[in-house]
C-alpha cells in the first residue's frame, strides 16, 4: 500500500468515524437497530452539497446537515413510540422515504458536483499544514465530536439515554420518559450520521443519491472491529474504539483495494466482515465443542 | 394517603381469554403503613401493584395519592412518588452502568435531567454513605458495573435506589423470591429498615404466609381479583398461618394445597 492510500484511508476513517459514533448511539447505547442511517447519511450529503454549491459556509452546511439528520431520526423514533411500528421497520420506512426526499433536496438530480465550492477541507491552502490540510481538518472535527459526545454521555441526560438502552423498565421507574430519551438518542445519532455525510460530500466533492447504501453496515463494522480490537470499557475507551475501529476498517478496505479487489465488491466485503464479526461468538463455541 | 376506589382491571377484554385480574377493589392505605399482600397465583396481587405504578391502564376506578387523582398519569410521571423493586433482580438496575451511575439516575428522580454533570463529587460521597448502610461492601465498588453484582446485591441496590428519594409509596413485588434463603433474609431485614420511614407506605407481595404475618402492620389476602381478608392491629397479632389457611378456604371456597403459597 502506498503512503497516499494509507493517508486517504485514515482521512476517510476519521470522517466516517462520526457516522460510526452515530451508529454506536443507536445500536449500542439505545440498543435499537436503526436503519434510518442509510437515508440520513445521504440527506446530510445532499443538504451540504446544496449549501456549498450555492457558495454557503461549509461549516454551516455541517450544522444544517446535523439538524436535518436529527429530524429524520426523530421521525423514526416517533413512528416507533407514538404509532407502535417496530423500530426496525420504522427505520426502513424513513430510509425509503428519504430516498425521495434526498432527490428533492438535490433538485431532482441524482448527484451534485462540488468542484469549485468552498469546503472544510480546503480552508487553508497555504501555510504550515497545507500538505496535510485534509487530515488535520478531519482530526479536528472528530476531536470536537468525540469530546462533545463523551461529555454528553456523562450528563444527567446522557445517563438517562444510556440507561434506556440497558433497561427501560428501570428507566421509567426512575421517572424518566423513555420515549423522550429514545427520541433524543435517535435524533443525535442520525444528526451525527448526516454530519458525516456532509463531510464526505465535501471531501469527495460530490454528493450522490446512492452513496448511503449499506452505510449502517459499515458503521456497525467499525463499531464491532473497534470492540474486538480495542475493548468495550470504560466509556472513554469504548468511544475511542469506535473511532479507531472506523479507521481500521478503512485501512482494511484500502489494503483489499491494493491487492486488486474491484471497488464494486466493497459492499460484499463489508457484509462479510460484519457477518464474521457478529458470528464470532457462535463460531467460538462451535470450535470449543469440536475440541471436546 | 393512597385511595383505591372500585378499581377494575380486565385482560384481553372482549375475547374468549378475558380475565378479570382485579375486580372492584376498594382500599385505603395510610402513610407509615407496611402492608403485606398474599394470595394464590392469579389472585391479582401483581396486577394491583402494576395498576398503582402505572404499568397498566385500569378499566375502571380511581387511584388517588395524597388526594390527587393519578389514575391516568403515565408511569414515569407518578414515579416521583413511587419506588419499586421487582421480583427479577435484573429489572431494577441498568446492568451496563456502574453502581454510582445507577444511584445517580435514581437520585435525580425529581430533578431536571439536562446537561448537568451526571454525578457530582458531593453526591458520590452521599452514595458511599448510603451504600455503607447496606453492609455489603458496595461502598468500595462505586465504579463497578451492576452486571457484576449478585442477585441479592442487586436487589439491595434496587431497594436503595427506590428509597434514595423518599417515596410516598414503596411497591415490592416478591422482591426476595428469586434469592437464596440467606440472602432473602438479609434483603428483608434491609426492607424493614428502609420502610421504617413514617412518610412511606409500603406494599409488599409475598408467597410466604409466615413472613406476611411477621412483617409489617397490615395483611391483605386476595383471591380472584378481590380482597377477601384485610387484617391489622390486634386481630393480626393473634393470627396464625393455620387460621389464615382456614379463613382462606372458607372465604374462597377452595384449598391452597395445590398453590405456590408457602405454608411455613
Amino acid at each position: 500500500m502506498t503512503y497516499l492510500a494509507i493517508l486517504g484511508a485514515v482521512e476517510l476513517g476519521l470522517i466516517y468515524a462520526v457516522m460510526a459514533l452515530g451508529v454506536f448511539i443507536s445500536f449500542r447505547t439505545l440498543n435499537t437497530p436503526d436503519l434510518t442511517v442509510d437515508g440520513s447519511f445521504v440527506l446530510g450529503a445532499a443538504v451540504a452539497a446544496v449549501i456549498c454549491s450555492g457558495g454557503g459556509n461549509p461549516f454551516a452546511a455541517l450544522l444544517a446537515a446535523f439538524a436535518f439528520g436529527s429530524l429524520a431520526g426523530a421521525v423514526t423514533s416517533l413512528l416507533h413510540t407514538k404509532l407502535g411500528i417496530q423500530p426496525l421497520l420504522s427505520g426502513i420506512l424513513v430510509m425509503l422515504a428519504l430516498y425521495s426526499v434526498n432527490l428533492r433536496v438535490m433538485g431532482g438530480a441524482p448527484n451534485i458536483h462540488l468542484m469549485n465550492s468552498p469546503s472544510i477541507f480546503n480552508l487553508w491552502q497555504a501555510g504550515l499544514f497545507a500538505g496535510n490540510a485534509k487530515l488535520i481538518t478531519a482530526i479536528l472535527v472528530i476531536l470536537i465530536v468525540f469530546l462533545f459526545l463523551y461529555l454528553f454521555l456523562q450528563t444527567r441526560l446522557g445517563f438517562a439515554l444510556r440507561a434506556t438502552g440497558d433497561n427501560e423498565i428501570m428507566v421509567r421507574a426512575a421517572g424518566i420518559n423513555s420515549n423522550a430519551t429514545k427520541l433524543i438518542g435517535l435524533a443525535l445519532s442520525n444528526g451525527l450520521v448526516a454530519a458525516s455525510g456532509a463531510m464526505i460530500a465535501q471531501y469527495q466533492s460530490y454528493a450522490d443519491v446512492g452513496m448511503g447504501m449499506g452505510m449502517v453496515v459499515m458503521g456497525l463494522a467499525s463499531v464491532i472491529i473497534g470492540e474486538v480490537v480495542f475493548g468495550v470499557k470504560p466509556l472513554l475507551r469504548r468511544l475511542l474504539a469506535v473511532v479507531l475501529g472506523s479507521v481500521l476498517y478503512r485501512l482494511i478496505i484500502a489494503f483489499a483495494f491494493s491487492l486488486g479487489m474491484p471497488a464494486t465488491d466493497l459492499k460484499l466485503v463489508s457484509a462479510v466482515i460484519v457477518a464474521v464479526a457478529l458470528s464470532s461468538g457462535a463460531l467460538k463455541s462451535a470450535v470449543l465443542k469440536q475440541k471436546q | 394517603m393512597i385511595q383505591i376506589v372500585e378499581l377494575t382491571k380486565i385482560f384481553d377484554k372482549g375475547t374468549i381469554n378475558e380475565k378479570v385480574a382485579v375486580a372492584n377493589v376498594n382500599l385505603t392505605f395510610a402513610a407509615g403503613e407496611f402492608v403485606t399482600i398474599i394470595g394464590g397465583n392469579g389472585a391479582g396481587k401483581s396486577t394491583l401493584l402494576n395498576c398503582l405504578a402505572g404499568n397498566y391502564a385500569v378499566d375502571k376506578g380511581i387511584i388517588r395519592l395524597d388526594g390527587k387523582d393519578i389514575t391516568n398519569l403515565p408511569e414515569y410521571k407518578r414515579a416521583r412518588w413511587i419506588g419499586r423493586v421487582f421480583q427479577d433482580p435484573s429489572l431494577g438496575t441498568a446492568y451496563d452502568m456502574t453502581i454510582e451511575e445507577n444511584l445517580a439516575i435514581a437520585y435525580h428522580k425529581n430533578k431536571s435531567r439536562g446537561l448537568q454533570p451526571g454525578i457530582r463529587k458531593k453526591e458520590r460521597q452521599f452514595f458511599r454513605e448510603k451504600l455503607a448502610m447496606l453492609g455489603l461492601g458496595l461502598e468500595n465498588r462505586l465504579k463497578d458495573k451492576v452486571g457484576l453484582l449478585s442477585g441479592g446485591q442487586r436487589q439491595a441496590l434496587t431497594l436503595l435506589m427506590a428509597t434514595i428519594v423518599t417515596p410516598r409509596l414503596l411497591l415490592l413485588d416478591e422482591h426476595t423470591a428469586a434469592l437464596d434463603p440467606v440472602t432473602a433474609k438479609k434483603v428483608l431485614q434491609l426492607t424493614r429498615k428502609l420502610a421504617e420511614n413514617k412518610e412511606i407506605c409500603t406494599l409488599m407481595i409475598t408467597h410466604n404466609m409466615q413472613e406476611a404475618l411477621d412483617i409489617g402492620t397490615r395483611t391483605i389476602m386476595m383471591h380472584n381479583g378481590r380482597v377477601i381478608l384485610d387484617i391489622s392491629g390486634e386481630e393480626r397479632e393473634k393470627m396464625t398461618v393455620e387460621k389464615l389457611m382456614s379463613q382462606f378456604e372458607r372465604k374462597s371456597g377452595s384449598s391452597l394445597a395445590n398453590d405456590r403459597m408457602l405454608l411455613l
